[in-house]
C-alpha cells in the first residue's frame, strides 16, 4: 500500500484527538465540588476551630490505603474530605447515643499530595474543622 | 451479591458496665471506584459498600456514610459504651443492594 501524504496527516490528527480523550475523562469529577459538599453538610454556617483532632501520616507511601483517625469529644457527626481527590467526599461518621469517645479510624484513598479536611458537627449545632497535609508517593483511586 | 465478601469483627468478650470498649471491623470488598478502566478502555462501574452501621441492643452506636474514597477492604475502629450484657449488630450496605450482617455477644459484669 502506498502511503500518501494526505493519509499520514489524517492518521496523525486521529492519534492527536485520541490522546486527548483520556485527559478529558479524567477531568470529569463525579459531581459535587468540595465547597458544595461542605455547604450541604454545614448549611452555610461558619466553621471555627476547637476540640477536633485529625491524625494522618505526614508521608503516605501508598495512596491506596492511608490510615487516618479523627476525634472530637462533643461531635455528633464528622465529615472527612480529601480535597485533591476526583470525588472529595470520603466518609461521614455519625455517632449514636452509645458511642463512647466520638472517635473513629479508617483507611482512605488519596490520589496525590493534598489536604485532608475533617469537619465536626457539635452537639450545640456549631461546626469546627481540622486540616492536615498528606504527601502521597504513589496515588490511589485508579483512573 | 459481590463475591468473597467476608466481615471480620473484634469485640471484647467481657466488659464492666458503662465501660467504653474498642471495636474493630473489617469487611473484604473490592470497593471499585468507578474511575478505573479495563484492558479495553471501558470504565468499570462503581461498586462499593456505601453504609456501615453498628447497633447495641437496638440502640445506635455509629452510622458511617461511605464514598469511593474509602480503601479496599473497608476498616473501621471506634469506641462504644456497654450499659448491659447484650448483642452488637453490624450491618454493611452494598451498592448492588446486598446487606451483610453479623452479630457479636458481650457479657457485662
Amino acid at each position: 500500500m502506498k502511503i500518501s501524504r494526505r493519509k499520514v496527516v489524517i492518521t496523525g490528527a486521529g492519534v492527536a484527538v485520541a490522546s486527548l480523550l483520556p485527559i478529558n475523562l479524567l477531568a470529569q469529577s463525579d459531581g459535587q465540588s468540595a465547597e458544595e459538599i461542605i455547604k450541604e453538610f454545614t448549611g452555610g454556617a461558619n466553621i471555627g476551630s476547637g476540640d477536633i483532632m485529625l491524625t494522618t501520616p505526614e508521608i503516605a507511601e501508598n495512596g491506596n490505603t492511608v490510615p487516618i483517625s479523627v476525634e472530637s469529644k462533643k461531635a455528633t457527626a464528622i465529615k472527612i474530605l480529601a480535597l485533591g481527590n476526583p470525588g472529595p467526599d470520603v466518609v461521614t461518621f455519625k455517632f449514636g447515643p452509645l458511642s463512647a469517645t466520638r472517635s473513629a479510624s479508617t483507611r482512605i484513598r488519596l490520589r496525590k499530595t493534598q489536604d485532608v479536611l475533617a469537619i465536626a458537627k457539635l452537639e450545640d449545632g456549631s461546626f469546627i474543622q481540622d486540616i492536615q497535609k498528606v504527601k502521597v508517593t504513589i496515588g490511589g483511586c485508579g483512573g | 451479591m459481590a463475591k468473597g465478601v467476608k466481615p471480620r469483627i473484634k469485640v471484647p468478650k467481657q466488659a464492666s458496665a458503662g465501660e467504653s470498649i474498642t471495636i474493630k471491623t473489617l469487611i473484604s470488598h473490592k470497593m471499585e471506584t468507578g474511575l478505573r478502566k479495563d484492558a479495553d478502555g471501558n470504565k468499570i462501574p462503581q461498586s462499593i459498600i456505601n453504609r456501615f452501621t453498628c447497633d447495641f441492643n437496638g440502640s445506635n452506636v455509629v452510622d458511617f456514610d461511605m464514598k469511593a474514597g474509602i480503601s479496599v477492604n473497608p476498616y473501621f475502629q471506634f469506641e462504644a459504651i456497654v450499659p448491659e450484657s447484650g448483642e452488637f449488630k453490624f450491618t454493611w450496605y452494598d451498592d448492588d443492594g446486598s446487606v451483610y450482617e453479623k452479630t457479636k455477644k458481650i457479657t457485662v459484669s
